[in-house]
């Protein structure tokens, strides 16, 4: 932008071949910094608790699901750990990727006035819609550090590789988020379509319960699930017990990078129908 | 003239719509049910022309205005050359930074402060963080609410919003700056204000395209206008030719239509219509001239009246010239003007529907002129459907509520 060098554009119809414009995201990634501070702003005005709604969130879906899978269900949790932080720490890993889903999806017909009258790379609202949900990210697992010495728990070095699972917790959510939020442009099922998705992708991923409690025989149906390597991988971090499967972990990663370039590509596809549609 | 002096260089340019009739699917469920119980039928569909093959070049630091009647595709085009949609066929090669202005304050929340906005909309609007910083003084001083910078802007008055919005726009520095009608907001002194700094911006020697309906304003701004006329254009040159080009065709609608196969029993026609202004602001006061012609035969006297139509067909108004003791005389040719005012009439597009008749109508012109009223504020009401969606007109309301007798 800085450069003399004349910026030139060139405007022609939509080809089959249409791709996302990579520079133009990076030329307006003050945009992309504006939108995320916006959704940080705005997400707890005029709400009476304010910041501690995401305390409380994780905290009563941990607490519900160790009541059903321990006490209920009769389920312990690997090493002996409190299963009430055995879930909270699943439910950090599920949240980032949920939240950041749920809210990609809807993001564009929320905001169909920018969509239909103003010119910026439209994949920034989406991708977005990820900063807060690395705030909630951060506010929780701090709340988290602080129940460890509570619960006995002590800190391992594993815990400095979390935020690798969150990126790529992040690569897959925001992947599936792009890719149904410009297929919500043209058909509003995906609002209720999505829900049911991710209800039962959260019980097919070892968030409130570990993969060794699944039988062995279903543990193959568990496992394709890509989330499951980076779910038990986040709880490796967090929690320093049981052991890393170089396999699996590998196996996400690759998956989740796939979907995150599949979902770019296929709203690059239609970005520039959007304005004639929403 | 080289072609690094061209700005913007336009190549059989079009853009079509596809209208579909009835059928169409807005949910996969109904996608899926039209394609099982027809699984042969195509959706009849029809493909409409917004724009038709247009070329064109602007040379660096022109001001061009596109003017053209409502519909002729001039909207289209600055979305189309604003990157919004994309062109059907054509090729536009645009030499500098493109900033677009399609509608004052798109992307403002009404829930951030006054400071928070002018960062956010600025970002919307294609400037970087430093850009914005660096100007946010001018800015802040150009939109004159200070006070409330810290305010969110939920709690401002119309007026003010519409200030903010439009300063933080008209402190958008691309070389290439395409706007539409957005200056005809806010109070007059305001849109003077506003002028003002649109000339600053053409004097400085950017590029700008220009749509407005306000003859007067594009005759000040633009030393260069485009014509279009559903969606093609028709002329490109010297602003004043194109004016009066444009009020050409304004009285041609009249014309299009064969006066004598219009209704009525036809001793006279109404020949030429021409609204002083086809834009109007709400409450604003409607002044037609129409030209009423001797075509065969004689009648004692004439009346006249009129109807306005809203775009349901639903007539909002009904004048006729009995009320006044008004007749048209008989003669050969004998100019009228009508002048109505008083009406609040709801943003909208409205058909004025001229008519003169004796014992029955003599002659009826559908359409004789579109009328579109801009809201007086448009971003604030406009995006609110509750404003404006139910009724006809109108109008200056309050509440308040009445302590019951007896209360403190």
């Amino acid at each position: 932008m800085d450069s003399k060098q004349e910026t030139i554009t060139v405007i022609r119809p939509i080809t089959r071949w249409e791709v996302l414009n990579i520079r133009q995201i990076f030329a307006f990634k003050d945009l992309l910094k504006a939108f995320g501070l916006r959704d940080i702003k705005l997400r707890y005005r005029q709400t009476a608790l304010g910041v501690a709604w995401v305390l409380l969130q994780p905290i009563i879906a941990a607490g519900v699901m160790s009541f059903v899978f321990n006490r209920v269900a009769g389920l312990k949790a690997p090493g002996n750990l409190p299963y009430f932080l055995f879930c909270f720490a699943g439910m950090l890993g599920w949240n980032v990727f949920n939240s950041t889903l749920t809210k990609a999806a809807g993001s564009l017909i929320l905001n169909t006035a920018l969509v239909s009258k103003v010119y910026f790379p439209k994949a920034l609202v989406p991708l977005s819609s990820m900063f807060a949900s690395l705030v909630d990210l951060a506010v929780a697992t701090g709340f988290f550090l602080l129940l460890l010495p509570f619960y006995g728990v002590g800190l391992t070095w594993q815990i400095l590789l979390t935020p690798v699972w969150v990126f790529f917790l992040l690569l897959a959510s925001l992947g599936i988020g792009l890719y149904s939020s410009a297929l919500m442009v043209s058909y509003r099922d995906v609002q209720y379509i999505l829900p049911v998705v991710t209800n039962l992708l959260y019980f097919a991923t070892p968030i409130a319960f570990s993969l060794e409690a699944v039988p062995s025989s279903l543990r193959w149906f568990v496992s394709i699930n890509p989330l499951t390597g980076l779910l038990e991988g986040m709880r490796w971090s967090l929690l320093g017990t049981g052991t890393l499967e170089v396999g699996s972990t590998i196996y996400s990663m690759i998956a989740a990078v796939l979907v995150f370039v599949a979902g770019s590509l296929l709203f690059g596809r239609s970005e520039r129908r959007f304005a004639d549609v929403i | 003239m080289s072609s690094s002096d061209i700005a913007v260089q336009a190549r059989g340019v079009s853009k079509s719509y596809r209208i579909q009739h009835e059928t169409k699917a807005t949910t996969l469920g109904e996608s899926i049910s039209n394609k099982l119980k027809n699984p042969l039928a195509r959706q009849t569909s029809e493909t409409f022309w917004a724009l038709k093959e247009v070329d064109f070049d602007i040379r660096k630091g022109e001001v061009v205005g596109i003017i053209g009647r409502n519909g002729a595709g001039k909207s289209t085009l600055l979305k189309v050359l604003s990157r919004i949609t994309a062109p059907t066929t054509g090729e536009i090669v645009i030499r500098g930074r493109v900033g677009s202005l399609l509608e004052v304050g798109t992307g403002f929340h009404p829930e951030l402060t006054g400071r928070e906005n002018i960062f956010l909309n600025g970002a919307i609007l294609g400037m970087t963080q430093r850009e914005v910083q660096r100007q946010f003084d001018q800015i802040v001083e150009f939109s004159g609410v200070e006070q409330f910078l810290d305010t969110p802007v939920k709690r401002f008055s119309s007026g003010m919003y519409v200030r903010l919005a439009f300063a933080v726009a008209a402190h958008l520095e691309p070389e290439v700056m395409i706007v539409d009608e957005v200056l005809a907001v806010g109070d007059s002194e305001f849109q003077k204000k506003c002028l003002g700094k649109m000339q600053d911006v053409a004097k400085s020697g950017r590029t700008i395209l220009f749509v407005s309906h306000n003859m007067q304003t594009i005759s000040q701004l633009c030393t260069h206008c485009f014509l279009l006329q559903s969606g093609s254009m028709t002329f490109s040159g010297p602003t004043d030719e194109a004016i009066a080009r444009y009020i050409e065709t304004q009285k041609q609608s009249v014309v299009d239509v064969d006066p004598d196969l219009r209704p009525g029993s036809g001793e006279y026609r109404i020949t030429e219509v021409n609204v002083e202004r086809t834009v109007v602001q709400s409450g604003d006061p409607i002044r037609a001239r129409y030209t009423v012609e001797h075509r065969r035969g004689h009648t004692p006297f004439l009346h006249t009246n009129f109807h306005l139509c809203d775009e349901v067909n639903t007539i909002v108004l009904h004048g006729d010239s009995r009320i006044k003791q008004f007749g048209v005389k008989p003669r050969d040719k004998q100019e009228i003007e009508l002048e109505f005012s008083g009406v609040n009439l709801k943003p909208g597009t409205y058909r004025l529907d001229l008519m003169v008749h004796y014992n029955g109508y003599v002659d009826v012109l559908e359409g004789a002129a579109n009328i579109d009223v801009s809201p007086v504020l448009p971003e604030r009401l406009a995006t609110s459907d509750f404003g404006y969606q139910f009724g006809q007109v109108i109008a200056e309301m309050n509440w308040r509520e009445i302590d019951p007798p007896g209360s403190a």
